[in-house]
């Protein structure tokens, strides 16, 4: 089990395929059993840091105070698109307290959003580009030295549309024009107009949904140290790895002279997955007032600088046979980047979820000047979901069918981008454990048919996602002297539970009560690499490399008895934590009793995650069903039930799961009825910069929830059987949502969210909707 | 900046909560800012400083501070309480919840100098030591949280609200904790865990 192989691996990462080598066991550990009776994983264990959590000691990145640390505040760009012509920090500086200013003056040059600008660009993008930081003795100071910054600006004209910025005569944020890439993004199989052509039904609507921020409730803040010329960077991050290599290159030192740190969190949901500028400019600011610096986002920068999901206009095709086959799908859309680099493409779902023979999908990403988007739970197929689920209910009522047998026709066996089959695929069970669970028969049998000012209706829809993971994911294993265990991983745990299951993991295949277990991730000092937390991964790519730890430790651990005890090691098993002689199974000691013996030396194991089957398709899937009440008289919508059934692979921790699949839900209700970064059109800026402005779920807006796991395990894909759950969780719920809205009302509501001005705008503004 | 940003705070407009408080820091607002020049929090600077006195989970704390600081600054910064939370730092998200006088507050949103002479509790103060409160136990067994940021808050929240009304229905639950935000969504099992925590208490009375 020692041996190992060097491979390429490749599966998808939230936006793409990633491609790279990675140390892989050359013997799999062989998968637990679909129906292994197991111990510690599957059980609703308490999470492993909710101590520190309930009691207010863990200490956030947020929290941190160093002695003589001076804190950091940033000058951000008031125009949506400017130059400066000038800056002038001469007052800021005398300012007592202000301890540096950094500008484009006396910054380094260094390259940043893919190589489009500069951490300190004369050209800014947005409104929220940064200008300048200030580092002082406290956060008011260099709050206060930052207007003391004159800088003259050249105003440029703006665009803060997609749409617009596609025009040719729009305003260009770059030389190249708007679109990035000059050109769309196109896929095709079969012949989607030949299809059409033979169809008995086509449909085609267009779909628009809004820009979302992530708004995690711990802003992004890092804490910057320089000991000589080695830098300790402690950072509210979802990659610490990501991070280490961006500052390196960034500050041009050695990957080795930093050491990133991420042991709490408070949330990401993707805009915590890249290095950002503010911790460049921290350690910048650090090195030359010689003093740790820290530095954080205020809310308003919170909701401009820092990601959010970029918006879509999507325009479908579809055509199917009268028996409700479908024929043939397109899809053409266009959303907005912001003003630096990031996708907006949508169309996945569409591609992959539906056997259709003939498909085509044409996606513009394009340059506005706005806030940059950053991948947010499930990019892009939270939007697509949207639109692609009501097109399929359309279809379904135009071809007289039930909105479930519609899609159980075209259920696909194989994935119908790649022709593989699925290590395993259970939406077919999902979907009858939904439709069951939430009562589909009572659904108002024609939609808005339901009498009464308050509508109620029922809605469904379907999620696909990869959530596979792979390799490379290494894991440490340290056995100490009493038999307690220490696991090791450049994981990060920002809120899902990471260090729980690992915990849950190494306690079962060692046999050990959790309390022995200690789990140390996201310290890029200290625990060998893992992929950023994100792309619903963590959980597949680390529990496998874990219990590979394990696995070996107990290896170790029989080697080692049967020296002690003079035994050849095939004689001995490890039975409940204790070494047995197989022969004479009065003789035994235990793990601990072992390690006495070992005495001050720490066994160390490393695990890895193994290669996924080649030659398989590796999604997740899941449906969600929704019931609704709308309000008619004030166009208030109230979610009143979820049922989330989903193929997620093995259950870790039933409690964790449920949590993480309610927070899913929660962000999707957000995402269809209220959440909306709203921009001035006028000016360019952002007008929903607070938390009273920008509308996010709160307790009375939550819905019965109801989650039921419809597999046991995926024992092809990984030896826990295990897949990821943070995107599927929440993919669906908007989609489902409107859907219910449609049943409740008859109205099809085509524009996210569904806010009361729109749906008494659909109900009774003359406006006739398809 | 900080004036601005102070003289801007309004009301929590949140649905209703269990917070109260506010106003009492607004009526004093005027008079300490204009008071008070935004100075530097961690330096000595006497002349713009005041002196501060009240109780902090049941110890006297007694210290110099500018009249501007805000009494999550002081719990956070001075007195390295840094289980209480800042989100929004606007009265918006609840994240800040302490009591005063056995009040629930937005301590973002109030002066430390409106805490002169009372009594705070924040929810470090709810351990016996290194135990913890039921209604702390209560989020470990319900798994009332996921990142946690917004975990304090929340269980000053709920304190406030048992204290309150010591045997909430689940609609007291959600309209006591509406003013509390939680990115992550942990908002069914963040009602569980008060709920049980109530249930456990009634099962302590009886
Ligand atoms: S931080 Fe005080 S209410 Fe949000
Ligand atoms: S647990 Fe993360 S914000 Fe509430």
């Amino acid at each position: 089990m020692a041996d190992k192989k060097v491979i390429k691996s490749r599966y998808f990462f939230e936006e793409d395929f990633e491609e790279q080598l990675a140390e892989v066991p050359a013997e799999k550990v062989a998968a637990w059993d679909k129906k292994a009776k197991l111990k510690i994983v599957g059980k609703g264990v308490d999470r492993y840091d909710a101590y520190d959590k309930v009691s207010g000691t863990a200490r956030y990145t947020f929290d941190i105070q160093l002695p003589h640390m001076a804190y950091a505040k940033t000058l951000r760009c008031p125009y949506a698109h400017a130059c400066i012509k000038s800056i002038d920090v001469s007052q800021a500086e005398k300012m007592p307290g202000v301890l540096a200013v950094l500008t484009a003056d006396n910054a380094p040059k260094i390259k940043w959003y893919r190589g489009t600008s500069y951490l300190f660009d004369r050209h800014l993008r947005y409104a929220g580009d940064e200008v300048a930081c200030v580092a002082a003795k406290s956060e008011r100071i260099a709050a206060q030295a930052l207007k003391k910054i004159k800088v003259e600006y050249e105003v440029l004209p703006f665009v803060a549309d997609a749409g617009k910025a596609m025009q040719p005569d729009a305003p260009k944020l770059y030389e190249n024009g708007n679109i990035a890439g000059g050109k769309p993004s196109v896929y095709e199989r079969g012949n989607a107009d030949e299809g059409f052509n033979r169809a008995d039904v086509v449909v085609e609507e267009t779909f628009d949904t809004q820009v979302v921020v992530h708004n995690p409730t711990e802003p992004h803040c890092s804490v910057v140290n320089w000991d000589g010329d080695k830098l300790t960077v402690w950072d509210s991050t979802q990659s610490v790895f990501g991070v280490r290599n961006a500052l390196a290159d960034s500050l041009d030192i050695p990957a080795n002279h930093v050491r990133v740190i991420k042991k709490y969190m408070g949330g990401g949901f993707g805009s915590k997955l890249a290095a950002g500028k503010y911790t460049i400019m921290a350690a910048l600011l650090a090195r030359t007032i010689g003093r740790p610096v820290k530095i954080s986002m205020d809310r308003e920068e919170m909701n401009l600088a820092v990601g959010n999901r970029p918006d879509s206009v999507q325009k479908l095709k579809f055509g199917a046979k009268k028996d409700g086959t479908l024929l043939a799908m397109s899809h053409y859309s266009y959303g907005a980047a912001g003003a630096y680099p990031s996708g907006a493409g949508c169309s996945w779902p569409l591609r992959s979820i539906y056997k259709c023979p003939n498909v085509r999908t044409e996606e513009y990403t394009v340059f506005i000047n706005a806030g940059p988007g950053r991948p947010f739970r499930a990019p892009g197929h939270v939007q697509g979901t949207f639109a692609l689920e009501a097109m399929i209910d359309t279809m379904a009522e135009k071809t007289g069918m039930d909105p479930l047998d519609f899609r159980l026709k075209n259920y696909s066996e194989i994935d119908p981008v790649s022709g593989q089959p699925y290590t395993t695929k259970r939406l077919r069970e999902a979907y009858e454990a939904g439709a069951k669970a939430i009562g589909w028969e009572n659904r108002n049998k024609k939609p808005g048919s339901d009498s009464g000012v308050i509508k109620r209706g029922l809605g469904m829809a379907s999620q696909i996602w990869w959530g596979g993971g792979g390799p490379p994911t290494y894991a440490n294993l340290k056995m100490n002297r009493d038999g307690s265990v220490e696991v090791l991983c450049g994981t990060q745990d920002i809120g899902t539970g990471t260090y729980t299951i690992l915990a849950q993991v190494a306690a079962e295949v060692l046999e050990l009560p959790m309390d022995k277990v200690s789990v140390i991730l996201g310290d890029t000092a200290v625990t060998p690499y893992a992929h950023g937390s994100g792309g619903s991964v963590t959980a597949p790519s680390t529990t496998p490399a874990v219990r590979h730890a394990a696995e070996l430790m107990k290896e170790k651990l029989i080697g080692y008895a049967a020296a002690q005890m003079n035994l050849p090691p095939e004689r001995i098993a490890y039975r409940s934590g204790e070494l047995v002689d197989r022969d004479n199974p009065a003789q035994k000691m235990s793990v601990s009793a072992l390690m006495r013996k070992v005495r001050e030396q720490v066994l160390v194991t490393t695990g890895m995650r193994e290669a996924n089957p080649e030659g398989y398709a590796v999604n997740t899937f899941g449906a969600q069903f929704a019931e609704v009440e709308v309000h008619t008289d004030t166009g208030k919508i109230v979610v009143k039930r979820i049922v989330a059934a989903h193929d997620i692979g093995r259950t870790l921790n039933r409690k964790l799961l449920e949590n993480q699949f309610e927070g899913g839900i929660m962000q999707g209700i957000g995402f269809a009825l209220m959440e909306e970064r709203v921009i001035d059109r006028n000016t360019g800026k952002v007008l929903t910069t607070n938390l009273e402005n920008y509308k996010m779920t709160l307790l009375p807006d939550m819905p019965e929830i109801e989650v039921i796991i419809v597999s046991d395990a995926d024992p092809l894909l990984n030896n826990t059987g295990v897949k990821g759950i943070g995107e599927p969780a929440h993919i669906p719920t908007a989609a489902a949502i409107a859907n219910a809205v449609y049943n409740a009302t008859g109205v099809r509501f085509k524009s996210l969210p569904l806010t009361p001005d729109k749906v008494l705008q659909g109900l009774y503004g003359g406006v006739k909707q398809g | 900046m900080a004036e601005k940003d102070i003289s801007r705070r309004i009301f929590i407009k949140r649905l209703g909560t269990g917070v109260a408080g506010s106003g009492l820091a607004l009526s004093q607002l005027s008079a300490a800012v204009s008071a008070g020049k935004d100075d530097d929090a961690g330096e000595k600077a006497p002349k713009d400083q005041v002196l501060l006195q009240l109780t902090v989970n049941g110890k006297a704390v007694r210290l110099h501070i500018p009249a501007s600081l805000t009494l999550a600054e002081l719990l956070r910064d001075r007195l390295n309480l840094s289980g209480t939370k800042v989100v929004c730092n606007h009265g918006e998200c609840g994240a800040c919840t302490v009591l005063l006088d056995g009040k629930a507050v937005y301590s973002c949103h109030i002066l430390a100098l409106d805490a002169a002479g009372k009594e705070v509790l924040t929810v470090e103060g709810l351990l016996k030591g290194e135990e913890l409160h039921p209604l702390q136990e209560a989020f470990v067994k319900e798994d009332g949280l996921q990142c946690g940021f917004c975990t304090p808050g929340q269980i000053m929240s709920a304190y406030a609200l048992l204290k309150q009304k010591p045997h909430p229905t689940p609609d007291d639950i959600r309209e006591g904790m509406a003013g509390n935000l939680c990115r992550c969504g942990a908002y069914p099992k963040i009602a569980q865990s008060v709920l049980a925590a109530a249930k456990s208490n009634a099962r302590a009375e009886r």
